[in-house]
């Protein structure tokens, strides 16, 4: 994600939030994974910035969505794994939902193809 | 959980610091694993990576409630200021704890004193009445409040309706014996009418309150105070329906009042009906005054409106009995302030000084705020330059004065929990007294006065610091920065308030402590050094006949004046200096009568044996003493003392003459002597006294015997009152002291608060000393390279002394002129508190402004003197 001006990334801040929560359902993953995942996931249009990612994990961390503990990655390395809570997962749902509605919203406003695009940039 | 997050933040900085490495090495791996080479893909590692310290700001940030973290800050920044330069922080903290913790104490005390509600059921609608005399001579001391007589209440409460109730209670004192040979005491008591505690609703703790009908004056029973209970009876509630003995007749027990039933002073130990052991030939007087009445107000009916029917009945009283003191007028007092009535003025009083001097050392701190302010000028201009807030840098000022409060206000609070208690001690006959403790309110007021006191101090010197005018210290290269003229004038006003306060302080002391002084020495009428007093009251029941008590009174005097070491013995029913005893009207058989409506002739009326006035060294000064001969039925005589004699006799003789006294057998007395004046008590006029003999028999309401003594009069008590044992050994005697003690006991408080007062002003004007060297201190050192370069162009050592010092003084002197003349203003409220001076006293004004003057000098001398001596080319090189 880059940071274009202000705005851009406000609105950009919740969709990070809602992809970080999304990547975690597969199963726990730390930050290096999540990044990547994003990336792969969205064919390396999205690059996820660590300054962004950081903050916004441990934002939703505060909010009691997920939760970390310290534990070895797949090269044996020590990592901070977050997992999805139950809380969390609801939010997940609401998220989800909530950015259909709007996609949709703006596809119709862009007109029919456009949604197909589910444009973020 | 932002709370806690808030004191995780080093932790969660770590954590994510550990978890960005962790990043760094996945990605390093996965780069070598795509087959760059180990530096390479590190270099692109932290590429994707970023910068780690923005986001580990970024993090912290979020973790932080920026509120705390900003006073957080601002505490810590203002600690370490203030333990940079410990003897300033000391000086104000030291100032600050004895202002507030001084403050505080003086609020407990007016709090307990004047504000807060009595134990009763609807206290403000409870008042006293008194009747009102209309005459000059009874207002010359202020307006009266005369107590009532039982006629008058009486008909008060029988033909008005403006009150729910009326109750009336009166003064007694009994022998309180045991039946199994406790020791005798003589207890105050009080007569209260027996519907006095329902209408102030007040719950016995035991038992139950009188009835109607033990409100006779064979009405027998007693109810005690809880201290009585607890001293006496050990809290024995079996006490209840026993008998005990006062002056040996005995009463039932039918009640215990409860715990916090301090009412009208903690001296009463029990209460008896009103009517119970009066005569009711005397409750039918309209002229005997000697009973108080408490009102109880309906809801429904004003005091204005309440009062003026009884008004109009005592108006109809006073016509129908023209030839008696019977007042023109009601006069209302609200129940507190009746309590309070002597206390009230000189606890204002020492409130106002209290308060002068908070503002004082408010001054004082501020003023070393603002130095302090100079020091920092440039790193406040940077501050300011890079962005900072005014508020912010007005914030960090402020809490400066903030800690330096708080700490003064912890220390203030732990001094007053003392001083409170030592001051509720010190003073005599303060109501309430055993109430006087800091609790909750008084803590509260105590946190206000802190907070107040960082605002008044900070506030000032913080605006001042911060202003626009502060980005000129940028620009000037040199100190002498034109911010800092202003801040001169600043400090220098702050110094000429503080200053005027303090001479207020002052002059108000002066005035108390030559008051007191005067009070000290005045002239009571009689020798006092060398004497012993004490009191005794000859029980009625077993002193049944005068002869009897005669017996017992001269068996006493000649045994005491037969005793080595004692020069003489008086016995009186009241000692100069020790109270009033009561009054009664008389007429002069050979003057014309009276008009009805016309003053009255009034005196002052003693008993004493024949050798009194010889023992007290109180002047004849015509006619004859009593002799022994004076007595029972052939005494109809009377020695009037010399302001009765200038006052009803003006240019005549009064020896000779008859008066006649109605209250006193309604007899006619002839004049046998005249005799000096002698104060009832000090700081007091002398009123007229008109002495009978005490063996007439008709006088046995409880004496004070005076010996002289030719040694310290404290060591013979003990042979005193063996002396007295061996005449009768169940007889008690109370208040066994010195004349001197007793005298100087009514001077007590005067001396207390003239001393408080002096303390304060003393403090005041060190604190003043104090702030005029710091001024001139940091004028000088703001001028050292101006005086450096008059000094190079020939200023002479002398005149850079004149010129320094004269710039210290001025706002000395500005204070001086301004401090007198608000004292000149401000005394005058307390003209009524002082005895023989004037509140325009000039001596106490020169004092004050000499001492100032003087002080304030020597404050300014050292900088002054530091300033001659600056060597000049070492000042013109101080840039």
């Amino acid at each position: 994600m880059t940071r274009k001006d202000k705005t851009d990334s406000e609105m950009l801040k919740g969709t990070l939030d809602m992809m970080i929560l999304r990547t975690l359902v597969t199963g726990d993953a730390h930050g290096h994974t999540i990044a990547k995942v994003i990336e792969r996931t969205s064919e390396d249009v999205l690059e996820v910035e660590q300054g962004s990612l950081y903050p916004a994990l441990h934002r939703l961390e505060d909010r009691g969505w997920v939760s970390s503990y310290w534990g070895p990655s797949e090269n044996n390395r020590k990592a901070k794994f977050y997992c999805l809570t139950v809380a969390g997962r609801k939010q997940l749902l609401l998220e989800t939902s909530r950015w259909r509605q709007m996609s949709r919203a703006i596809g119709l406003v862009m007109g029919e193809e456009a949604t197909a695009d589910g444009g973020i940039q | 959980m932002s709370w806690l997050r808030f004191f995780r933040r080093k932790r969660a900085d770590a954590e994510i610091q550990e978890e960005m490495d962790a990043f760094l090495a996945e990605e390093t791996a996965e780069n070598i694993a795509r087959g760059a080479d180990p530096e390479e893909a590190r270099r692109r590692a932290r590429i994707k990576l970023g910068n780690p310290q923005s986001v580990r700001e970024t993090l912290w940030q979020q973790n932080t409630v920026a509120l705390v973290d900003a006073v957080n800050r601002d505490l810590k920044y203002a600690m370490r200021t203030l333990a940079r330069t410990p003897g300033f922080s000391l000086i104000a903290i030291v100032v600050m704890a004895l202002c507030i913790g001084s403050t505080t104490s003086l609020f407990t005390v007016v709090r307990s004193v004047l504000l807060r509600p009595l134990p009763f059921r609807d206290p403000d609608k409870l008042v006293m009445l008194y009747e009102h005399f209309r005459d000059a001579r009874s207002n010359q001391e202020g307006f009266n409040y005369n107590v009532v007589s039982p006629g008058d209440y009486h008909d008060w409460r029988a033909q008005t309706h403006g009150f729910e109730d009326m109750a009336a209670w009166r003064f007694a004192q009994y022998n309180l014996t045991g039946e199994h040979g406790d020791l005798p005491e003589l207890v105050s008591a009080r007569g209260g009418s027996w519907n006095l505690f329902p209408l102030l609703g007040v719950q016995p703790a035991l038992g139950r309150t009188f009835t109607e009908s033990e409100d006779r004056p064979d009405g027998n029973a007693v109810m005690l105070t809880w201290n009585l209970f607890e001293r006496r009876f050990g809290g024995d509630r079996a006490i209840v329906g026993k008998q005990i003995h006062l002056d040996g007749k005995p009463y039932t027990v039918v009640g215990v009042l409860p715990k916090g039933f301090i009412y009208p002073d903690a001296k009463v130990e029990l209460w008896v009906p009103y009517e119970s052991g009066v005569p009711p030939e005397v409750m039918k007087h309209y002229d005997f005054h000697f009973i108080r009445v408490v009102a109880r107000l309906r809801p429904d009916v004003s005091l204005a409106s309440a009062l003026s029917q009884v008004g109009a009945v005592q108006y109809r009283l006073h016509m129908e009995n023209l030839h008696a003191p019977v007042a023109e007028d009601v006069a209302p007092r609200t129940i507190n302030d009746d309590l309070a009535r002597d206390v009230k003025k000189p606890l204002l009083l020492l409130m106002c000084a209290v308060g002068c001097m908070l503002l004082i050392g408010c001054l004082n701190v501020a003023n070393l705020l603002v130095a302090r302010g100079a020091a920092r000028q440039k790193e406040v201009a940077i501050r300011g330059a890079l962005g900072a807030q005014r508020w912010t840098l007005i914030r960090g000022q402020l809490t400066e004065s903030l800690l330096i409060c708080v700490a003064g206000g912890v220390g203030g609070i732990l001094l007053s929990l003392a001083a409170t208690e030592w001051l509720a001690t010190a003073w005599k006959g303060l109501p309430s007294a055993e109430n006087i403790h800091v609790d909750g309110v008084v803590l509260g007021f105590a946190c206000a006065l802190v907070f107040s006191a960082a605002l008044l101090a900070g506030l000032l010197p913080a605006i001042s610091s911060t202003g626009k005018a502060v980005f000129a210290t940028l620009q000037a290269s040199s100190r002498n920065a034109s911010g800092n003229v202003s801040r001169a004038m600043l400090r220098k006003t702050l110094l000429t308030v503080e200053i005027a306060a303090t001479v207020v302080l002052l002059v108000g002391a002066g005035l108390l402590l030559r008051s007191f002084t005067r009070l000290r020495s005045a002239d009571v009428g009689c020798v006092t050094n060398n004497v012993l007093t004490l009191d005794y009251n000859l029980p009625a029941e077993k002193y049944s006949s005068p002869e009897k008590v005669n017996a017992f009174n001269e068996g006493l005097l000649e045994k005491l004046r037969a005793m080595p070491g004692v020069r003489g013995a008086a016995l009186a029913s009241g000692l100069p200096g020790e109270g009033y005893g009561g009054d009664d009207i008389f007429t002069i058989k050979e003057h014309p009568a009276i008009k009805p409506g016309d003053v009255l002739p009034d005196a002052i009326t003693r008993w004493v044996d024949p050798g009194y006035f010889s023992a007290l060294e109180i002047p004849l000064l015509k006619g004859r003493y009593f002799t022994g001969d004076d007595r029972l039925d052939r005494s109809r005589k009377v020695i009037v003392s010399s302001e009765l004699a200038r006052q009803y006799f003006p240019g005549e003789d009064p020896v000779g003459r008859t008066i006649h006294v109605a209250a006193y057998n309604d007899a006619d007395y002839e004049i046998v002597g005249v005799a000096g004046d002698t104060l009832w008590q000090v700081g007091k006029p002398a009123l007229p006294t008109m002495y009978f003999p005490i063996l007439d028999g008709g006088f046995n309401k409880g004496q004070s015997i005076a010996v002289r003594t030719d040694a310290d009069p404290l060591a013979m008590s003990v042979p005193v009152q063996k002396q007295i044992a061996a005449l009768d050994a169940e007889l008690p005697v109370s208040n066994v002291q010195t004349m001197q003690q007793a005298i100087g006991d009514s001077l007590g408080n005067a001396r207390l608060s003239a001393t408080l007062v002096l303390g304060f002003a003393v403090l005041s004007l060190v604190l003043a000393s104090v702030g005029l060297y710091g001024v001139l201190s940091y004028l000088m050192t703001q001028r050292t390279t101006e005086l450096g370069v008059r000094m190079a162009l020939g200023a002479q050592r002398e005149q850079v002394m004149r010129m320094m010092l004269f710039d210290g003084l001025r706002p000395a002197i500005i204070g001086l002129a301004l401090g007198s003349a608000a004292s000149a203003a401000i005394t005058q409220l307390i003209g009524s508190m002082l005895y023989n001076t004037e509140p325009l006293d000039p001596a106490v004004y020169v004092v004050v402004i000499f001492t100032l003057l003087m002080v304030a000098t020597l404050a300014c001398m050292i900088p002054a003197w530091r300033a001659s001596r600056l060597d000049p080319m070492q000042a013109l090189r101080a840039e």
